[in-house]
């Protein structure tokens, strides 16, 4: 039956091709081409992104024997974990792990709080000197966090509030080296990427139409409570997003992690000495300063750094529709 | 008489309220950021002591500047390395990110899929995953004994080699083809460029592609005269973050040399002066592009 139909459809459509002139067959040929062309490129794209997570899959679970053994490219002869044990040791992974989750979650829920509070007094109140407000958040975008981080590094190791310490105790108080400081910079809009996410959460709030807003100022709902009731709902897509983006990225991060919290385990820090603590680790055990074998040591780095990441691709198979359709939904424009 | 005064208290009201939303910026900004930035800009000009529990810049005016440019062996370098560096992978950013959201928008199976795909840099290319791969030292020289073992075998080599010998081998070619040999850094870096694309093309209303079509012009027509002029505010956008992103990527050489003169040399009147230089070189760059770019925006509205 099915057959029939299709050679039913054949026939018709050799006759309509006949009756357009050849344009039907043309345009045909033309999309099927399109469509094989986009599924040659998107695919070597896509593997061209992959393939490197894929090399380091395979590599951390070779033996050292295997990684010489130019017979092997992809899949290992002696399958093992040993990696794996000696690369979370290294980097004390499991207290790594939780510091990191610990400090990254309460980083991300204090930056989006602060920013959502800001990008929605820039995205609904009128007040002056509000341009140069605004301007002040573009400039912290562009400003690089290298430019002033000298500075902010004296700061905080003679932290002081208009002299109070100073008066009290007789001297300043060195913040450096502990937690503190980074969450009083993020507590105020200057922590990674802030910045950013009071661009994006403002152009969110300025999409939403005001009159849900108006009709609760009319019932008599206060400012805040109109915020908290009837905005925050609204703008849950853009908050998780942003909330997403913060969370990564400070887990990933090390320019401020190295600046503010040196003294904490992170699974970020410890991967960047990874092969230092390496060579550390066998020298201990030989007793002799040896170097490691180039091909050993990158092996060791990339299971570290799959284990690393692996919370993160964990956490985005759950999220991507988030990261991925409510920045869309922002519409950013200049 | 009352009347107005009343509406004054309200919008007074208002503008207390927006005040206090945006009071957290404001002291962040202010404790944060103002004073920091002055004191930076301040010590670049001195000589900082520093002590058990003292600080002290002492002012020496231009020294570290012109330490900084002519006897630092290797600032120089690093800054019109990384400098050009920018401008070329900015662009290719650019032009790739635009290719691919392109792509992206139209109708397939497995769209979803590839999305994802293409967005997973942006987790995979972020802060000290990112400097680990392209500055691991292990990593060149093992790519270096591939490709000297595999020579020749490579498509883009072999085409390289044609080119050159047929003569067209200008520096221009040299980029581009450095450019195609590094596309893995270009796709790994352009995954929220993607995103503003693709938010800016699904905006652009279905019924202007159909009239045109109708009106008898080609995709390709279609593309440089509808699509082009309609994201093209959308190109302001994403090329102030690409050279911002590039600048602070934290694999970037000038970033790295400012790290370790203030954290290992403890020379931080240098490491204020070198950064202040980047910052203002930079800031023009971004400055004079995208006025140049403002200046082609088309604003629908």
């Amino acid at each position: 039956m099915s057959k029939k139909n299709k050679a039913k459809t054949f026939e018709n459509f050799r006759e309509r091709n006949k009756k357009s002139g050849g344009y039907l067959l043309k345009k045909r040929i033309m999309e099927y081409g399109v469509s094989i062309a986009r599924f040659i490129l998107l695919f070597g794209m896509c593997f061209m992104i992959l393939q490197p997570i894929l090399n380091k899959i395979s590599v951390s679970f070779m033996t050292e024997s295997d990684l010489y053994n130019p017979i092997v490219i992809s899949i290992p002869e002696h399958f093992t974990t040993e990696n794996y044990r000696l690369a979370a040791e290294l980097m004390n992974y499991k207290k790594g792990i939780v510091n990191s989750f610990v400090i990254s979650l309460t980083i991300a829920i204090l930056q989006i709080g602060v920013c959502t509070l800001v990008g929605y007094g820039f995205a609904r109140f009128e007040f002056p000197l509000k341009k140069l407000w605004f301007a002040c958040v573009i400039l912290v975008i562009l400003i690089p966090p290298q430019t002033i981080s000298s500075s902010l590094h004296l700061h905080f190791k003679f932290f002081d509030i208009l002299g109070l310490f100073k008066l009290l105790k007789g001297d300043t108080i060195n913040l450096r080296g502990s937690v503190i400081p980074y969450y009083l910079l993020s507590a105020g809009c200057m922590g990674l990427k802030n910045g950013l996410y009071i661009y994006m959460i403002r152009q969110f709030f300025r999409n939403i139409p005001s009159d849900m807003e108006e009709a609760a100022y009319v019932d008599g709902c206060g400012t805040l409570k109109t915020f908290f009731l009837i905005m925050l709902p609204e703008a849950k897509p853009i908050i998780t997003s942003c909330f997403l983006f913060s969370f990564v990225w400070q887990w990933t991060d090390g320019f401020y992690s190295r600046m503010f919290l040196g003294n904490t385990t992170l699974v970020s820090l410890s991967l960047s000495r990874i092969v230092d603590s390496l060579g550390a680790y066998i020298q201990r055990l030989t007793g002799v300063k040896t170097t490691i074998s180039i091909a050993y040591s990158n092996c060791i780095l990339a299971t570290g750094t799959l284990m690393i990441i692996l919370p993160l691709i964990i956490l985005y198979l759950f999220a991507q529709r988030q990261f991925v359709e409510s920045i869309s939904s922002t519409g950013i424009k200049m | 008489m009352n009347k107005k005064h009343k509406l004054a208290g309200l919008q007074k009201r208002k503008a207390i309220a927006g005040y206090m939303f945006i009071s957290p910026f404001i002291i962040g900004f202010l404790v944060f950021m103002v004073k920091p930035f002055f004191q930076s800009l301040y010590m670049s000009f001195c000589e900082v002591q520093l002590g058990s529990s003292l600080f002290k810049p002492v002012w020496q005016g231009l020294v570290n500047y012109k330490f900084a440019f002519t006897v630092d062996p290797e600032y120089n370098r690093l800054l019109v390395e990384e400098i050009s560096r920018m401008m070329i992978y900015s662009l290719a950013i650019m032009v790739f990110s635009f290719f691919v959201a392109l792509i992206l928008n139209q109708n397939f199976k497995g769209r979803a899929l590839v999305r994802a795909v293409f967005f997973l840099p942006v987790i995979l290319s972020s802060g000290v995953i990112l400097g680990l791969e392209s500055n691991n030292q292990l990593m060149a020289t093992l790519a270096q004994q591939v490709e000297l073992s595999a020579e020749n075998v490579s498509i883009t080599d072999a085409l390289e080699n044609i080119l050159m010998t047929a003569g067209v081998g200008t520096r221009a070619f040299e980029t581009v083809f450095e450019i195609i040999d590094n596309i893995y850094d270009v796709a790994i870096a352009s995954g929220i460029q993607i995103i503003i694309y693709l938010s800016g093309l699904q905006t652009i209303p279905k019924s202007m592609y159909e009239a045109a079509q109708i009106e008898g012009c080609t995709k390709w027509e279609s593309l440089w005269k509808i699509t082009f002029p309609m994201i093209s505010s959308l190109f302001l956008v994403n090329w102030i973050y690409t050279v911002i992103d590039f600048c602070m990527r934290s694999d970037n050489g000038v970033i790295e040399k400012i790290q370790e003169v203030m954290i290992d040399q403890m020379n931080y009147g240098l490491a204020s002066a070198m950064s202040w230089i980047y910052f203002v070189i930079v800031l023009a760059f971004v400055g004079i592009t995208s006025g140049l770019i403002s200046k082609g925006v088309y604003y629908y509205e």
